[in-house]
């Protein structure tokens, strides 16, 4: 767990970094280049140094797939998880963000707790995911209760509406994280759950790979570019995750994720 | 960031960011101070209390930071900017005290837009996913106030060569704006 903290705040992910060399060359804005260059030359020196490369090493988010034939000794798992966000924020000098309580705002002082989301699964394997969470794009996230009549037209439109809301505040180049489906929190869940995705990779379902495909246009139609100063790579990619909902539902929840996004799973 | 970058000495006076217009490439030398969101709002108290802020304000850049924890021998460790817009209640505040630019990142009010332009301040942007080179740019760092703040507390940065761009200029540019329009399909 200490390993995970400072390995995903330190090491750009290879698919990420992939990435935005490829917005690197689509980029047509001189200064939408320069960013994207200083962005790579960042995760660079950060990679070497063992540094982070954004100082808002934010929520330490775990998505833990627990085997149904695993049992945990000696202690809690989730004790463990916070015992190594501790570490690894200590040891690896990385920022401590979180305080108590939205209301009374001291701060914790070692980046616990952990956000942790269990995922029941097969077999004797436990696979515990991260993800590096930065407010600022967090921000500017949003979840919309849509009505089945108004349908995929209008989830399109707010997907997009609520990147050209965020502006530069999310720090662009993106990567948009979409849930769709389930009750409320489900869709949300999903959202950022879609962000762990590999940089890039499509939905195995074919009909949400193409909407993931036409949401990425559209989103790099808007203009907004690196840093917000303009360009046509506002997002390296856009990960759908779906699930059945009601018949009177069509939830859907946009999980921004900033330029700087961290990754990184380990399996036990 | 593009090949020819206005150089500028802070404190900045009236006459260093006059010339300057939205889309502007910058390289900041000298001195900037870091506060956010819980340093905004204890100076607020304290000019409502009537008691001197930390620093003077006359010509100064503030830059709205939260830096990682330094690793031995680093001035700083990494530093990016924050969203600026938490600093919007507050600006105002600081801009018709004499604050003459502020570094952050992501959109400004109207509100703060019309104070800098009526008090002579400009907003620079910078680039949070290179905290780590902005770092290297920090010679020497001190906490001036507000220690118990921790990532928060206000600092003194000597800086060199410092790569800003101007997005609020004195004369309504908008380099957000602009920018999206232009590159609009």
């Amino acid at each position: 767990m200490r390993e995970l903290c400072i390995e995903a705040n330190t090491r750009l992910p290879q698919e990420h970094l992939s990435a935005l060399r490829r917005a690197l060359a689509d980029e047509e804005s001189e200064l939408g280049r320069e960013v994207i260059e200083r962005l790579l030359e960042n995760a660079e020196v950060a990679r070497e140094r063992c540094i982070a490369f954004c100082q808002d090493t934010g929520y330490a988010v775990f998505f833990v797939e627990l085997g149904s034939e695993v049992r945990i000794t000696g202690g809690e798992l989730r004790a463990a998880i916070d015992e190594g966000v501790r570490r690894g924020y200590e040891e690896g000098y990385l920022r401590k963000s979180i305080v108590r309580s939205p209301i009374d705002r001291t701060n914790t002082g070692d980046n616990t707790p952990a956000v942790v989301y269990y995922e029941p699964a097969p077999g004797d394997g436990l696979k515990l995911t991260m993800l590096v969470k930065g407010a600022g794009c967090d921000n500017m996230s949003a979840l919309k209760m849509l009505t089945p009549a108004e349908g995929l037209p209008a989830m399109k439109r707010f997907v997009v509406e609520t990147i050209e809301r965020a502006g530069p505040n999310a720090s662009p180049p993106l990567t948009v994280g979409v849930g769709i489906g389930g009750p409320f929190e489900k869709a949300a869940i999903l959202a950022k759950r879609a962000l762990t995705r590999p940089s890039g990779e499509p939905n195995p379902d074919p009909e949400l790979a193409v909407l993931e495909h036409e949401l990425l246009d559209e989103i790099n139609a808007t203009g907004i570019g690196p840093a917000g100063y303009g360009g046509t790579q506002t997002a390296l990619a856009v990960h759908i995750e779906s699930f059945p909902t009601h018949i009177a539902a069509f939830p859907v929840a946009v999980n921004l994720d900033c330029h700087s996004h961290r990754t990184a799973s380990a399996e036990l | 960031m593009s090949p020819e970058p206005v150089r500028l000495e802070a404190p900045l006076s009236m006459e260093d960011i006059e010339p300057l217009r939205a889309g502007d490439v910058v390289r900041l030398s000298g001195v900037l101070y870091t506060a956010r969101d819980a340093a905004h709002a204890r100076m607020k108290e304290t000019i409502e209390r009537g008691e001197p802020l930390p620093f003077d304000l006359e010509g100064q850049v503030v830059y709205f930071t939260g830096p990682a924890p330094a690793r031995p021998g680093h001035a700083l460790g990494p530093a990016g900017p924050t969203t600026a817009s938490r600093m919007d209640p507050h600006s105002p505040m600081l801009v018709e005290r004499g604050l003459r630019g502020m570094i952050g990142k992501g959109l400004r009010s109207e509100a703060v837009i019309e104070s800098m332009r009526e008090h002579g301040c400009v907003y620079f942007g910078a680039v949070e996913g290179t905290a780590a080179l902005l770092a290297d740019c920090v010679k020497e760092a001190e906490i001036v106030d507000y220690e118990d703040l921790g990532a928060e507390a206000i600092r003194r940065l000597v800086v060199e060569d410092f790569p800003v761009v101007v997005v609020n200029d004195l004369y309504g540019g908008d380099l957000y704006r602009e920018g999206r329009e232009r590159w609009r399909r």
